[in-house]
C-alpha cells in the first residue's frame, strides 16, 4: 500500500468514526432540541430585546414597536451562583483592555516602519522584527486570551447553574499570567527568543503561563463538573474543550529538547494553527452562540446544526497545521492532509453561520439599538468570511500567490480582529454593566468606538489585501526585479497605517470608557456593594 | 457528568488525532534523516550569528526555503537555490523557514553574495546599496568612530562615498560580525540525495568500506 492510498483510507475511516460518535450522542442531541437551547434563558427571558449597554428606553421601545412582551430584566438573575465569577471576570477583561492599547500601539508604530523603514531604528527592542513581535505576543497572549477566558468565566456559572470553583485561585492565576507576559515581553525586548512564531516567549517563561493558565482554567474545569443543569449548553462544549485543548497544545509546543529540524516546523504550526482553531476560535464561537439569542430573547434556531459544527470543527481543525508550509520541505503526504481538512472545514463554519443567521433573521432592527448585537453579529460575519477566505488560501493555486505576502497579514487580522476582538468587546459592553451594577457613562462613545473600528478595519483590510496580491504576483514573476515587489505595496502599506490608526483611535476611545465606568462605579458605592466577591 | 466526561474525552481523541499527523509522524520519518555530508555544523561564531538573526527579528520578513512549487515557482531563476529538503536543517533548531517574504529568501544568500563588506554595510544602512528598500538599518550593531580613535582590532566598515561624515568611521560589533558569518556561510548548494541514494549511503557508511 502506498503512503496516498494509505492517507485515503485513514481518512475515510475517520470521518466514518466521527459521524458514528456523533450519531452516538444523539441522546441529549437531536430529541432535546427545545429544552436545550433554552438553557441560558431564564423563562422570563425569552420573547423580549435585552442589552445592559443599550439605552434602555430604546430596547423598551423597540420591544413595544415589536409587539413582544416587555418585562422588567430578570437576567441580572437573584440566582447567587451568578455573582461568583465577577470579580474574576473582572480582572481578566481590566487586563485584556490595558494590553489591548499597547498592543495596538505597537501594531501601528510596526506599521509605519514598513513605509518609514528610518524611523526608531537606534535600538533592539524598537526594530521593526522585535516590535512586530512584542504586537504578535501582546495580542495572542494579552489581549485575545485574557479577554475571551473573561467571557468564558462569566458564561459558565450561567450556563451550568453553579458557583465558579476557586474563583480567588483564577485570581491569583491571572496575576501570574500577567506577570508572565510581563516577563515575556522583555525578554524579546531584550533579544531573548526562542525563534519560533508565536512560540518567541522563551521556555522559562513559558513555565509561567502554564502555571497561571492551569489556576485559571482549573477553576472553569472544576465548575465543569459541579455542573447542575441536565443538558450542557453547546456553549459550554467548545469552552470545556478549548479549557483542555490548549494546555496540551502549549505544553507539547513549548517542551525543550524533544523537538528537532523540520519536524520543529511542523509542531509550530500544529500549534500556531490550533491555538488560532482551538482556542481563540471556540471560545469566540461559545460566546457568540451565547450573547446573540440572549440578546435577542430567542432561542438558537437549529440546535442540532450546532453540535454537528462543535464535533467537525474539534476533528477538522486540528490538522489544518501544515497549510502555513505549502511548498515548504515537509513531508508531502502532510501537506496534502492539511490541505483537505482545511477544505473540510467548510462543514462546521456553514453550519455555524447558517444557524447563527437563521436565528437572527427577523431581528435585524435590534441591530441598530443594541451595541452589545452590533459587535457580536459584526464578528460572527468577519469569521465566517475569515473562514472562507482561510479555506481557499490552502489550496495550492491561491496559496501560491498569496503565501508569503501581506494577505497572510490581512487574513490573520480579519480572524483575530474582525471575528475575535469584536466579539469581546462585544461580551464587555454587555457583561460590565453587569459586574459593575452601573450603566455605561457615555453611550456615545460605544458608537464612536463600533465606527471607528469598523471604518478601521474596512480600509486595513481593503489596503492590505490588494497589496498581498500585487506583491504575490510581482513575486512569482520571475523577469521582474525583487524590488517590485516591494514598491507595488507602498501605497497600500501606507493605506494600512491610516486604518491602523482609526483602530487606535477607537481602542483608546474604548479604554478609556472602560476606566470611566470603573473609576465612576467604584466612586458612587463602595467596594464591598458591588457584586465584586468571589464566594455567591 | 456522563455529558461532560464524553465531551473532554471525545475532543482528546480529535486532538490526538491531529497530534499524530502533525507531531508524531513527522518526528517518526525524520528522526533518522542523516545530514548531507556537504553541510557543516555552524562554528560557535556562526551559531551566534544565528542567534542574533532571531534576536533581531529577520525572520519577520524574509523566509529560509526556496521552492519550485507554488509561490516558490520563481525562486531558482532569481538565484535563491534549489528547493530545500528537510535534511538541509539537520542542525537548524529551530529551523527558521519564516512565512515573509517582505525581503528575499535567505537559505543561500552567501552563494548569491558572499562579500563581507557588501554584509556588514547593508546592515548598517540597507539604502545606500539598494535604493528603496525597506528593510531597518541596524545601526546600534555598530559603533561610529573617530577616525583617528580606531585601534588595530576595529573591523572598520568601508561604506560608499558620502555615507558618514569624514573623519568619522563606522565600526562593525561583534554581534554584526557573527551574523554576516552566519549569512556568509548560508550556501546549500550541494546535490539533494534521492530517497535510494541515501539509502544507500546509510549502507555503505554502516558496513565495512568495499571497494565498488
Ligand atoms: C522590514 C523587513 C525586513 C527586515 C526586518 C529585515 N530585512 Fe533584510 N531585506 C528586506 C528587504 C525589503 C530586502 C531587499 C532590499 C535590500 O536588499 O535591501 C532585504 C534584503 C536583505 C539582504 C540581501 C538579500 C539579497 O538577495 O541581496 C540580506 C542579506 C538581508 N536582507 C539580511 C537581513 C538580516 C540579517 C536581517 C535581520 C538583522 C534583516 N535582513 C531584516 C527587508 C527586511
Ligand atoms: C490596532 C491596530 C493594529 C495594527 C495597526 C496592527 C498592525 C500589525 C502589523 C504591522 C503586523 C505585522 C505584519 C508584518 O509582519 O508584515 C501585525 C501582525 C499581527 N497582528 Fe496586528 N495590528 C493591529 C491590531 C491587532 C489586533 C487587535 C490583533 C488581534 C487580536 C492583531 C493580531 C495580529 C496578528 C495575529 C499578527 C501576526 C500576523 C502574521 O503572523 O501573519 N493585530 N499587525
Ligand atoms: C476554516 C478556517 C480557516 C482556514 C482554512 C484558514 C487558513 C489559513 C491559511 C492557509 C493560512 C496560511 C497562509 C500562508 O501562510 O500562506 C492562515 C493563516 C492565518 N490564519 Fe487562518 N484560516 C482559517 C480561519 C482562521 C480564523 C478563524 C482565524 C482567527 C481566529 C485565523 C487566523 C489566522 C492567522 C493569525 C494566520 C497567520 C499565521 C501566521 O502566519 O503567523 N484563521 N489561515
Amino acid at each position: 500500500m502506498n503512503p496516498t492510498s494509505l492517507l485515503l483510507a485513514t481518512f475515510i475511516l475517520s470521518i466514518a468514526g466521527l459521524f458514528v460518535f456523533i450519531w452516538s450522542l444523539r441522546k441529549g442531541l437531536f430529541d432535546v432540541e427545545t429544552s436545550g437551547s433554552k438553557v441560558i434563558f431564564t423563562p422570563d427571558d425569552i420573547g423580549h430585546y435585552h442589552d445592559p449597554a443599550a439605552d434602555p428606553h430604546e430596547i423598551d421601545t423597540l420591544n413595544i414597536q415589536t409587539g413582544r412582551r416587555n418585562i422588567s430584566h430578570s437576567d441580572i438573575a437573584n440566582r447567587p451562583h451568578d455573582h461568583s465569577s465577577t470579580l474574576p471576570c473582572f480582572v481578566l477583561f481590566g487586563s485584556a483592555v490595558f494590553w489591548l492599547v499597547f498592543a495596538s500601539l505597537a501594531g501601528l508604530v510596526s506599521s509605519y516602519k514598513l513605509h518609514n523603514p528610518d524611523f526608531l531604528t537606534h535600538s533592539l527592542a524598537l526594530t521593526f522584527g522585535v516590535m512586530r513581535t512584542i504586537h504578535l505576543n501582546l495580542v495572542a497572549y494579552g489581549w485575545a486570551p485574557l479577554g475571551v477566558l473573561g467571557l468564558a468565566m462569566w458564561m459558565l456559572p450561567r450556563l451550568l447553574r453553579a458557583p465558579l470553583v476557586g474563583g480567588r485561585f483564577a485570581i491569583a492565576g491571572a496575576v501570574i499570567w500577567n506577570i508572565a507576559l510581563i516577563a515575556g515581553i522583555a525578554a524579546i525586548a531584550n533579544g531573548k527568543n526562542a525563534g519560533m512564531e508565536w512560540l518567541e516567549i522563551p521556555w522559562q517563561v513559558g513555565v509561567l503561563f502554564a502555571l497561571g493558565g492551569m489556576m485559571i482554567g482549573l477553576s472553569m474545569v472544576f465548575t465543569l463538573f459541579t455542573h447542575k443543569v441536565h443538558h450542557l449548553y453547546v456553549s459550554v462544549w467548545y469552552i470545556g474543550a478549548a479549557l483542555f485543548w490548549f494546555p496540551v497544545l502549549y505544553i507539547v509546543a513549548k517542551m525543550p529538547g524533544v523537538h528537532f529540524g523540520i519536524e520543529q516546523a511542523t509542531t509550530n504550526w500544529w500549534f500556531a494553527h490550533n491555538v488560532l482553531g482551538l482556542f481563540y476560535t471556540p471560545l469566540s464561537i461559545a460566546a457568540v452562540y451565547y450573547f446573540l439569542p440572549k440578546v435577542i430573547g430567542r432561542p438558537v434556531h437549529s440546535y442540532n446544526l450546532s453540535l454537528l459544527g462543535f464535533w467537525t470543527l474539534a476533528f477538522f481543525y486540528g490538522q489544518v497545521g501544515a497549510h502555513h508550509l505549502i511548498g515548504g520541505p515537509v513531508p508531502e503526504w502532510l501537506l496534502t492532509l492539511s490541505i483537505v481538512q482545511s477544505m473540510m472545514m467548510l462543514i462546521p463554519v456553514v453550519a455555524f453561520s447558517l444557524n447563527q443567521h437563521l436565528t437572527l433573521k427577523g431581528h435585524f432592527q435590534a441591530l441598530k439599538h443594541s451595541p452589545t448585537l452590533r459587535f457580536i453579529v459584526f464578528g460572527a460575519m468577519m469569521y465566517t468570511l475569515a473562514s472562507v477566505q482561510g479555506s481557499f488560501e490552502a489550496l495550492r493555486s491561491f496559496n501560491a500567490v498569496t503565501h508569503f505576502t501581506h494577505f497572510t497579514v490581512a487574513h490573520a487580522h480579519l480572524g483575530m480582529y474582525g471575528f475575535v476582538s469584536m466579539v469581546i468587546f462585544g461580551g464587555i459592553y454587555f457583561v460590565l454593566p453587569q459586574i459593575l451594577k452601573f450603566s455605561w457613562p457615555y453611550p456615545k462613545l460605544i458608537s464612536w468606538h463600533f465606527w471607528l473600528v469598523v471604518a478601521g478595519f474596512s480600509v486595513y483590510m481593503i489596503s492590505l489585501m490588494t497589496a498581498g496580491v500585487l506583491q504575490g504576483l510581482a513575486l512569482q514573476d520571475a523577469s521582474k526585479p525583487f524590488m517590485d515587489s516591494v514598491t507595488v505595496t507602498l501605497p497600500w502599506l501606507k493605506g494600512r497605517s491610516l486604518g491602523g490608526s482609526l483602530m487606535v483611535a477607537g481602542h483608546l476611545v474604548f479604554a478609556f470608557h472602560f476606566a470611566s465606568m470603573v473609576v465612576f462605579a467604584l466612586s458612587t458605592k463602595p467596594f464591598q456593594k458591588l457584586s465584586l466577591t468571589t464566594e455567591g | 457528568m456522563e455529558n461532560s466526561l464524553k465531551l473532554i474525552a471525545g475532543s482528546m481523541v480529535t486532538l490526538s488525532f491531529a497530534t499524530c499527523a502533525l507531531v508524531a509522524l513527522p518526528f517518526l520519518q525524520l528522526k533518522d534523516v542523516p545530514a548531507p555530508e556537504a553541510l557543516k555544523p555552524y562554528s560557535p561564531g556562526q551559531a551566534r550569528g544565528r542567534n542574533a538573526y532571531i534576536a533581531n527579528g529577520c525572520i519577520a520578513c524574509h523566509t529560509q526555503q526556496p521552492s519550485t512549487t507554488g509561490a516558490g515557482i520563481a525562486d531558482a531563476q532569481r538565484g535563491w537555490g534549489r528547493a530545500s529538503v528537510a535534511a538541509d536543517y539537520h542542525y537548524d533548531s529551530p529551523p527558521l523557514l519564516g512565512t515573509m517574504r517582505t525581503g528575499p529568501d535567505l537559505f543561500n544568500i552567501g552563494e548569491r553574495q558572499p562579500s563581507e563588506d557588501w554584509h556588514l554595510g547593508h546592515l548598517y544602512q540597507p539604502r545606500l546599496y539598494v535604493p528603496g528598500s525597506v528593510m531597518p538599518g541596524f545601526p546600534y550593531l555598530f559603533e561610529i568612530k573617530n577616525k583617528a580613535e580606531t585601534t588595530k582590532g576595529d573591523r572598520v566598515v568601508s561604506l560608499p562615498e558620502g555615507a558618514i561624515p569624514d573623519g568619522k568611521v563606522v565600526v562593525a560589533g561583534e554581534e554584526a560580525l557573527n551574523l554576516v558569518a552566519y549569512l556568509t556561510g548560508m550556501k546549500h548548494n550541494y546535490p539533494v540525495l534521492t530517497p535510494e541514494e541515501a539509502k544507500l549511503a546509510a549502507l555503505r557508511k554502516a558496513r565495512v568500506p568495499t571497494n565498488d
